[in-house]
């Protein structure tokens, strides 16, 4: 067996972003880290700041926004978010990222194969000739059919399937080491997600591809995933292995979740969660989950939980995780 | 056999397709939105309609509840027909029919006029029915926001003001403020948080135990319609490919294509692994949908009769319908 190596580690990423209406802490303390051949995943609903961390560990944020605070170590390197130069090398090189919605991702405006080869030619030395010849290769690995007629399509003549694909395709351009994938079934129908879960898996394995996947579907979690942080209102509720996760949880966030998600495999009793997610310019005291809490107490609404170690790799933030009993009721 | 609340009978409805000139406007086909689908609902069931994106389910709601025309078919309503009282009857008896069938949408962030307050949207049905006398609005509208878990002072706030949650509720206590028998619920959570889904979920079940009411649930979430459906019917390009009750559809299919869409969906539970179904390619474009079965060009299983002829609904056993020539190869 090979040592563990550490391919991205985030330390204490904090991203504020700078509203008429207030200051928004999208995400707001958050640590993880990701081994190699680890796929891990990132789990939370609208608001909780997955999409937020995994762009502002590449330093992509938009006005108003801005780290405030955080490091980022790729293989170990601290990255220099202060310098564009550097992040340019290190965006789509080293780090591939496909977003949610296919539709807006590709411009309408330039075919495929100028999308592809724009970025082939930005990431390496190469004709025009080459770079199209090294984008077929890519629409191949990808499993699009008769690549050299797609090259010279426009999105809009594609289905979004094909077009998921060739937005993987083109985070592939630059053979990063890491793919971030970013709900990337979310707005595909489910025979379409399945063909996309099946490339992302042989992806992983054919290219020694490191993956983080974001998502809120818990399905997708168990299938593709090793590892999981559940994000709950801008901080890491919990960090723990996939098993383990759906095992055992820890946090009662992730514990009533699992029980609110209906399954296909049987007829289950849907615990709701009550109440919304929280307002992030104002969010509730102490742990930003006890309005929604079964277990909360006092000490939930006065202090903030730490982040906890609790041994064999996992971590919790909760002031009761040793006196609650989560375990599901099958 | 009691008589069904609702029956669909060879329901059909195309969408024609122009190739539009500058003064010429020439047909030159049709979107086979449905074609032939014919189910039944009876009363306090639900029954959900799940298939894939431009399968026709929401355009069966619509035709249904005839906010869309239909082209031929019959749709019952207590053993009359709904399209006929709805031309020939009078203005009450109109007004009673659309009372009876309501409509909760997908989008709950479009289908309420931000312009009016939540009471204003929950009473404008007793405005246009006038089946409720205009003293007594304020206690139903009070009533209706208990019964879909909100509270009274709700009622002078706008839609803003309301998470997706809340706002679903809102449009699910509008539609319940005719006293219907049957909801027409398309895609009622796809737009929700994860964690709010199972709120309206259970919201839907409870109603249904208290009022009686019928349900068509139309989804894309096969895991969603098993939680709520009693029978399911899976479309695919304007056709019923299977119907039965939803342990049958679930636990044994007996069509490949709904094998197959089964088998796509994750399992939030890593000790289980499913083995998957990859069809490939696309759903093919319903204009001029596939020869025969209209699956056969991703189905493992297209024999030669499946790219001829085109299977019917058949029953197999007691209550399962089935369209496929080997159906009973899967049994």
């Amino acid at each position: 067996m090979s040592a563990v190596v550490e391919l991205l580690k985030v330390e204490d990423l904090r991203t504020y972003f700078y509203t008429e209406a207030g200051v928004v802490k999208a995400v707001d303390g958050v640590s993880f880290t990701l081994n190699e051949g680890e796929p891990l995943g990132l789990v939370g609903e609208s608001g909780s700041g997955k999409t937020v961390a995994v762009l502002a560990a590449m330093g992509i944020v938009a006005r108003p926004g801005r780290i405030v605070s955080g490091k980022i170590f790729l293989r170990g390197e601290e990255l220099e978010h202060s310098s564009e130069a550097e992040m340019r090398k290190v965006r789509g090189k080293r780090i591939g990222y496909v977003s949610q919605d296919p539709n807006s991702s590709l411009d309408p405006l330039f075919t495929v194969g100028n999308q592809l080869t724009e970025v082939i030619r930005t990431h390496f030395q190469l004709t025009n000739e080459q770079a199209f010849e090294r984008g077929v290769k890519l629409l191949k690995l990808v499993g699009i059919p008769e690549p050299e007629t797609r090259m010279k399509s426009y999105p809009h003549e594609l289905s979004g399937g094909m077009r998921q694909r060739i937005a993987i395709a083109r985070a592939l351009a630059g053979e990063p080491e890491l793919l971030v994938a970013d709900e990337p079934t979310t707005n595909l129908d489910v025979t379409i997600q399945a063909q996309v879960l099946d490339l992302l898996r042989t992806l992983g394995r054919d290219l020694k591809m490191s993956l983080i996947l974001i998502t809120h579907d818990m399905g997708l979690i168990a299938e593709m995933t090793e590892r999981v942080v559940v994000l709950y209102a801008g901080k890491v509720a919990e960090e723990a292995s996939t098993h383990e996760i759906f095992q055992s949880p820890k946090h009662p966030y992730t514990a009533a979740l699992l029980a609110s998600v209906p399954r296909l495999d049987m007829k289950a009793n849907l615990i709701p969660i009550g109440g919304g997610i929280p307002n992030l310019i104002t969010p509730p005291s102490g742990c930003r989950f006890n309005p929604r809490c079964a277990y909360a107490k006092q000490i939930c609404v006065d202090q903030v939980p730490p982040l906890e170690d609790i041994g064999g790799r996992r971590a919790v933030a909760c002031h009761r995780w040793r006196e609650v009993d989560l375990r599901r009721t099958p | 056999m009691a008589e069904p609340l609702l029956k669909v009978e060879n329901l059909v409805k195309y969408f024609p397709v122009y190739q539009r000139g500058i003064l010429t406007k020439k047909k030159v086909g049709d979107v086979h939105a449905i074609d032939q689908i014919s189910f039944a609902i009876g009363k306090g069931e639900t029954v959900g309609l799940v298939g894939e994106s431009g399968c026709g389910k929401t355009t069966t709601g619509k035709v249904i509840l005839d906010l869309e025309e239909k082209d031929s078919g019959n749709v019952l309503f207590e053993g009359k027909d709904i399209h006929d009282s709805l031309k020939s009857s009078s203005r009450e008896e109109k007004l009673a029919l659309r009372r009876s069938m309501q409509m909760v949408f997908q989008n709950p962030y479009g289908s309420l006029d931000p312009r009016m307050t939540v009471f204003d949207i929950i009473s404008e049905p007793f405005l246009i029915h006038k089946h409720i006398p205009r003293s007594e609005w304020r206690d139903r509208v009070y009533s209706l926001l208990q019964l879909v878990g909100l509270e009274e002072y709700h009622a002078e706030r706008y839609p803003h003001e309301f998470s997706g949650g809340q706002r679903q509720r809102i449009s699910i206590a509008r539609a319940l403020a005719t006293e219907p028998r049957f909801i027409v619920a398309d895609e009622p959570v796809s737009s929700l948080d994860v964690s709010i889904r199972a709120q309206i979920l259970n919201l839907l079940e409870d109603l249904q135990k208290k009022t009686g009411i019928s349900f068509l649930y139309i989804s894309h979430d096969l895991s969603s319609v098993r939680q709520v459906s009693q029978s399911v019917a899976v479309m695919y390009l304007g056709k019923i490919f299977e119907y039965a009750p939803v342990s049958q559809v679930f636990d044994t299919p007996l069509n490949p294509y709904t094998m197959a869409l089964l088998s796509a969906v994750p399992i939030p539970d890593p000790e289980k692994h499913t083995k998957r179904i990859i069809l490939p390619g696309d759903v093919p474009s319903p204009v001029n949908p596939p020869p025969g079965c209209r699956f056969h060009p991703r189905c493992p299983y297209a024999a030669e009769v499946c790219r001829t002829d085109e299977p019917p609904l058949r029953q197999l056993g007691t209550s399962h319908l089935v369209a496929c020539h080997f159906a009973e190869k899967f049994a």
